[in-house]
C-alpha cells in the first residue's frame, strides 16, 4: 500500500475521540506498513533463538509452540523475579493519563494503545488476571483480563509500536518506564518465536561477523580508503586510520553506519580530520567494529552478548581507555548497562585522560569509556581547536537530542557547545520537543524498516512538525544529531514532512569547521556542497 | 459502567453499615471488629508488598534523566534532575513526592490541522497536590482525637485550618481543598476522553471511597453533629487498645469508620500502593553515575558473557584480514598451544 500524502496522513487522527468500544474488545489490524515482518527461520536458528520457523504477523496462524502460553507465563514470572522495575511496574500505575498524549506514536496515530499507560495496561491487565486472585474474581472491573492468542498478537503489535524512548517517563509521576515494560514484553515474546526480521538480521550479523550490516575487515577498510579519498580532495590532507593497532592509547568504536551510510559518512570524516588534527594515538578495530547494539532490542543477554567485544577488543588491544562516537541506543548501553554487565573494566585500562588537554574524565573513572562529544567540548574549552564557523555558514542548524542520550545519559550541554563553536548559525526549536522532553526520530528501536514506513512517518511526525517550526520561522535547512539511526532514518523523515531540511552528526560540522595546518583553501563541505561564499566568486 | 459499578460500591457501604449499626445494633463489629481488622490487614498487606518488591533486585541503574549529567567540570549538571550522588536523589524524590515534580511538567498536545501545538497544563498537578497534601493534613489533623492532652502542634494545626472561622464549627480549609480536588479529579475521570477510555472501575472506587469518607466527616461536622466527647473516648480506647463499644453515637460516625477502614483494607492491594511504591522506582531513586561508580547485577555478577572472541573471530576472517594488510595476532595462538 502506498504511502499516504503529507497531507492526508493524520487527518483521521483526534486525541479526544476514543473508540466506542472497550479497549479489550478491539484487535489490531496487521495493515501494510504498520507493523514489521518476522524473522527468517535461519537467522533465529543461527542465534539459538525459540521457535523459527516461517511465518508472518499477518497470518492468522503464527505457528506458535504448543505450550506457548505456559512459556509466556512462566517467563513474565522469571521477569518479575528478576526485575523491580517490572514488578512495581504493573503495580503502582493510577491511571493518571499524564503520560498519554507524551507518546510520539500516539500524536502521530491517535490509536489509544499508543498511550503508554495502555501500552503498559496491555501486559498488566494479563498480570492481574493470570496471577491476582482479585483480577480473577472482578475481571475487567479490575482491569484484568486472561491471556490470549489475540493478546500475543496485540503485544506484538504495540510492543513494537514503541521506541524505548523514555519520554512517557519523564511526565509519570512515578518515573514509570514503558520502555523497560516493552524491553521485556519484546524478551518474552522472543521465547515463543515472536520477533521481527529487521533486529534480528542485524544481531545475527553482529554476532558472528562484528557488525549490524555484516561488514568484513577488508571491506570496512576499503570504505574508508574512499572516505580518505574525498577528504584528500577536500581538504589536501590524507589523515591516517590506524586498525586493529596494538597498544594505542585509545581504542575508537562508533556505530558501523559510520562507515559506508550516508550521511554518517561524513560524520565519520569529521571524526578522522580531529584525530588527525591531534595528532591522537588511536585506532579503530575491524573486530569491535560496532557501537550500536540492536541486542538491546531482542533481550538484556543479547545486548552483553553483542556488546562483550569492546571490552574484550580493549584488552587485546592494551588501549589506555575507549572513546565512543555519536550514537543513540549504543550509549544508553555504554552508559547506563555496560559496566554492570560487562565490568569492571579490563585491568589495562585507566581513568581516561585527553592527551591534548590533560583532562581527567572523572565522571567515566569506572567504564573507561568517553564520548566523543564530551572530549571534543573540552578540547574547545580548552581553546586547543582552531575553528572556523564560517565554513558551516551555508547551513542553518537546529539540533536533535536523541532520546537514549538524553533521557538516558543525560548529554544536553556538550553538543550544543560544539554546536555554538562550529557554526555561526544555530537555533533550538521549541522546549517541549528537545531535552528530556525531545521526540523521537520514530524509527527508533530497531524499527527504522522500509516496510514500516508509514508507522515511520507517524510516529516522527511530532519530532518533524518541531522542526518545520523552525524551518519556518529562521530557515534552519540542517539538523544536527548524535545518533547513527537519526542520521540513518531522519532524512527519509525530512524527506516526507520537511524537504528542505537534511542531517547530519555534530562532528559533521567540527570536520567543516576545523582549521588543519597544512590544508588546502577548502570550498567545499564534507559533502562537496560549495561552502558560502565560494559560488558568488566562482 | 465502570463508574456504576463503583458508586454502587460505595453506595452498597453505606446501606451495609446502616443496617448493620442502626437495625442491627452491631456497634462491637462495626466500632471494634471491623476497624482492627481493616488496620491488621493494612499493616500486613502493605509489609507483604514491601518485602515483594524488595526482593525483586534491581539488576540495572535506569535512571531516567531529565536533565545535564554531571562530567565536565565547566558544565553545570543539574542536581534535582540528573542526580550525581545519593544526597542529590533524596533531594529528586523529594521534589517529587512532595511537590509532584513530573506531574508539574505535564503538557497538552494539540493537533490542528498537521500542526502539533503543547500547551502547559498544570490542572493535573493542582487538582493532585490539593488532594494529597489536603488529605495528609486532614489526616494529621485527626490526631487530636486519639491524643490527651493534645500536642500543642496539632492544635496550631488546628487554629490555622480554620483560620477564617467560617461558621461554626469554623470551616476547615483542607475541607473545602480536598472536595475541590476530589471533584476535579473524578471530572476528569468522566470527562477527558483519553483518560475516561482508560479508567477501570478500580479507578473510580478509590476516588468515591474517599469522597464518601469526607462527605461522611464533614456531614458530622457541620450538619449531623455527633457527640465529641463520646466519640473521643471512643477513639482513645480504640488507639490504646482498650476498645469499648461505642454507644450514644451517631450511624454517620460508623459510616465514617467503615469508609476508612475499607480504605486501608484496600490500600495494600491496589493502585493506592504508589505512595509507597514511588520510592522503590528505579527510574527516580537511583543516581545518574553509572560511568563512576558501578552497579552489580546480583544474577550476573560471576557469569562470564559468552560471545565470539577476538580469536575465534581472527580465524574466521583470517583471509580477509591478511589480504587487507590487518595485523594478525599471535597471541591467539600461543594461548592455544599452553
Amino acid at each position: 500500500m502506498a504511502l499516504p500524502k503529507r497531507d492526508e496522513l493524520l487527518k483521521d487522527v483526534n486525541y479526544d475521540r476514543m473508540p466506542s468500544k472497550h479497549w479489550m474488545d478491539t484487535k489490531p489490524e496487521f495493515r501494510p506498513g504498520t507493523y514489521c515482518y518476522a524473522a527468517e527461520p535461519s537467522v533465529v536458528e543461527d542465534l539459538g533463538l525459540p521457535n523459527p520457523r516461517k511465518w508472518q504477523p499477518h497470518d492468522e496462524d503464527w505457528k506458535l509452540p504448543p505450550n506457548w502460553k505456559e512459556i509466556v507465563l512462566n517467563a513474565i514470572k522469571d521477569r518479575m523475579e528478576r526485575f523491580r522495575s517490572f514488578k512495581l511496574f504493573m503495580d503502582i500505575c493510577v491511571r493518571c493519563g499524564a503520560c498519554a498524549d507524551k507518546c510520539h506514536f500516539f500524536l502521530g496515530t491517535g490509536d489509544p494503545k499508543n498511550m503508554p499507560v495502555l501500552r503498559a495496561e496491555l501486559m498488566r491487565s494479563v498480570v492481574k488476571g493470570e496471577f491476582t486472585r482479585s483480577g480473577k474474581i472482578f475481571g475487567r472491573l479490575a482491569g484484568a483480563r486472561p491471556l490470549t492468542y489475540d493478546v500475543i498478537k496485540e503485544w506484538f503489535y504495540y510492543y513494537y509500536q514503541c521506541t524505548e524512548c523514555r519520554r512517557c517517563s519523564v511526565f509519570c509521576p512515578y518515573g514509570i518506564d514503558t520502555a523497560e515494560i516493552t524491553i521485556l514484553a519484546r524478551e518474552i515474546l522472543h521465547e515463543i518465536g515472536v520477533n521481527i526480521d529487521w533486529i534480528l538480521k542485524p544481531v545475527r550479523f553482529s554476532a558472528f561477523v562484528g557488525n549490524h550490516i555484516g561488514l568484513q575487515p577488508h571491506t570496512i577498510q576499503e570504505n574508508i580508503e574512499f572516505l580518505l579519498d574525498d577528504i584528500e580532495e577536500i581538504t589536501g590532507i590524507r589523515p591516517e586510520v590506524p586498525i586493529n593497532k596494538k597498544g594505542a592509547e585509545i581504542l575508537f568504536v562508533t556505530p558501523s553506519a559510520d562507515f559506508f551510510a550516508d550521511p554518517g559518512i561524513y560524520t565519520f570524516m569529521g571524526y578522522v580530520l580531529l584525530f588527525h588534527y591531534l595528532g591522537l594515538d588511536w585506532t579503530l578495530s575491524t573486530y569491535a567494529s560496532e557501537g550500536g547494539n540492536f541486542g538491546l532490542f531482542t533481550s538484556h543477554e543479547m545486548m552483553r552478548k553483542l556488546h562483550a567485544k569492546i571490552y574484550h577488543e580493549a584488552e587485546r588491544l592494551k588501549v589506555k581507555w575507549i572513546l565512543g562516537g555519536e550514537c543513540g541506543h549504543m550509549w544508553r548501553v555504554v552508559h547506563q548497562y555496560e559496566d554492570t554487565a560487562l565490568g569492571p573494566a579490563p585491568k589495562n585500562l585507566e581513568v581516561p585522560k585527553s592527551p591534548i588537554t590533560g583532562t581527567v574524565f572523572e565522571h567515566a573513572k569506572s567504564t573507561k569509556i568517553v564520548h566523543i562529544c564530551e572530549f571534543t567540548a573540552d578540547l574547545i574549552a580548552h581553546g586547543k581547536l582552531n575553528l572556523d564557523p564560517s565554513r558551516n555558514d551555508h547551513l542553518i542548524v537546529t539540533f536533535h537530542d536523541s532520546c537514549n542520550t538524553s533521557r538516558g545519559m543525560g548529554i544536553f550541554e556538550e553538543p550544543r557547545f560544539i554546536l555554538r563553536h562550529v557554526c555561526n548559525n544555530f537555533y533550538e526549536m521549541p522546549e517541549n520537543t528537545i531535552r528530556e522532553k525531545t521526540f523521537c526520530c520514530g524509527s527508533g528501536s530497531g524499527l527504522n524498516t522500509d516496510e514500516y514506513m508509514e508507522m515511520r512517518m507517524r510516529g516522527g511526525f511530532p519530532r518533524a512538525n518541531a522542526v518545520e517550526y523552525v524551518h519556518e520561522k529562521y530557515g534552519v535547512n540542517r539538523m544536527a544529531c548524535i545518533c547513527a539511526i537519526d542520521r540513518a532514518v531522519l532524512p527519509t523523515l525530512m524527506k516526507y514532512w520537511v524537504p528542505e531540511v537534511s542531517i547530519s552528526g555534530v562532528h559533521e560540522l567540527v570536520g567543516n569547521a576545523l582549521v588543519i595546518p597544512g590544508e588546502k583553501k577548502r570550498t567545499t563541505d564534507l559533502r562537496f556542497e560549495p561552502l558560502k561564499g565560494v559560488e558568488e566568486e566562482a | 459502567m465502570n463508574v456504576v459499578a463503583a458508586l454502587v460500591a460505595v453506595i452498597g457501604m453505606v446501606i451495609v453499615v446502616w443496617f448493620g449499626v442502626g437495625v442491627l445494633k452491631l456497634y462491637t463489629l462495626f466500632g471494634v471488629l471491623v476497624p482492627y481488622a481493616a488496620l491488621l490487614t493494612f499493616l500486613i498487606g502493605l509489609i507483604y508488598r514491601m518485602v515483594n518488591w524488595a526482593k525483586s533486585p534491581v539488576p540495572f541503574k535506569i535512571t531516567t534523566t531529565c536533565g545535564q549529567q554531571k562530567s565536565l567540570p565547566w558544565i553545570k549538571h543539574s542536581r534535582l534532575e540528573s542526580p550525581a550522588n545519593n544526597f542529590e536523589v533524596v533531594l529528586r524524590m523529594a521534589l517529587e513526592v512532595l511537590a509532584f515534580r513530573s506531574l508539574f511538567r505535564n503538557l497538552r498536545a494539540d493537533l490542528r490541522g498537521r500542526k502539533l501545538y503543547y500547551g502547559s497544563s498544570k490542572w493535573l498537578w493542582l487538582g493532585a497536590i490539593l488532594f494529597h497534601w489536603s488529605f495528609f493534613i486532614i489526616l494529621v489533623r485527626h490526631l487530636r482525637l486519639f491524643t490527651y492532652p493534645v500536642p500543642g502542634p496539632i492544635k496550631v494545626l488546628d487554629a490555622v485550618d480554620s483560620f477564617f472561622h467560617i461558621g461554626l464549627p469554623h470551616l476547615y480549609m483542607t475541607d473545602v481543598a480536598i472536595l475541590a480536588g476530589l471533584t476535579f479529579l473524578i471530572l476528569r475521570r468522566l470527562v477527558d476522553a483519553k483518560v475516561n477510555y482508560i479508567s477501570h472501575a478500580s479507578d473510580y472506587f478509590p476516588l468515591f471511597l474517599i469522597l464518601g469518607l469526607i462527605s461522611s466527616g464533614m456531614l458530622m461536622r457541620y450538619f449531623l453533629r455527633v457527640d465529641l466527647v463520646s466519640v473521643k473516648e471512643f477513639v482513645m480506647g480504640l488507639a490504646t487498645f482498650h476498645p469499648k463499644a461505642p454507644k450514644g453515637i451517631g450511624v454517620i460516625f460508623f459510616v465514617h469508620l467503615f469508609f476508612i477502614s475499607a480504605l486501608v483494607a484496600y490500600f495494600p492491594f491496589s493502585k493506592l500502593v504508589h505512595m509507597v511504591g514511588v520510592f522503590f522506582s528505579p527510574t527516580r531513586n537511583l543516581p545518574n553515575d553509572n560511568r563512576r561508580v558501578r552497579h552489580i547485577n546480583p544474577w550476573w555478577e560471576g557469569v562470564p558473557p559468552k560471545f565470539l572472541t577476538y580469536c575465534e573471530w581472527q580465524e574466521k576472517f583470517k583471509e580477509q584480514l591478511e589480504q587487507a594488510g590487518q595485523p594478525i595476532d599471535e597471541d591467539c595462538y600461543k594461548e592455544k598451544k599452553s
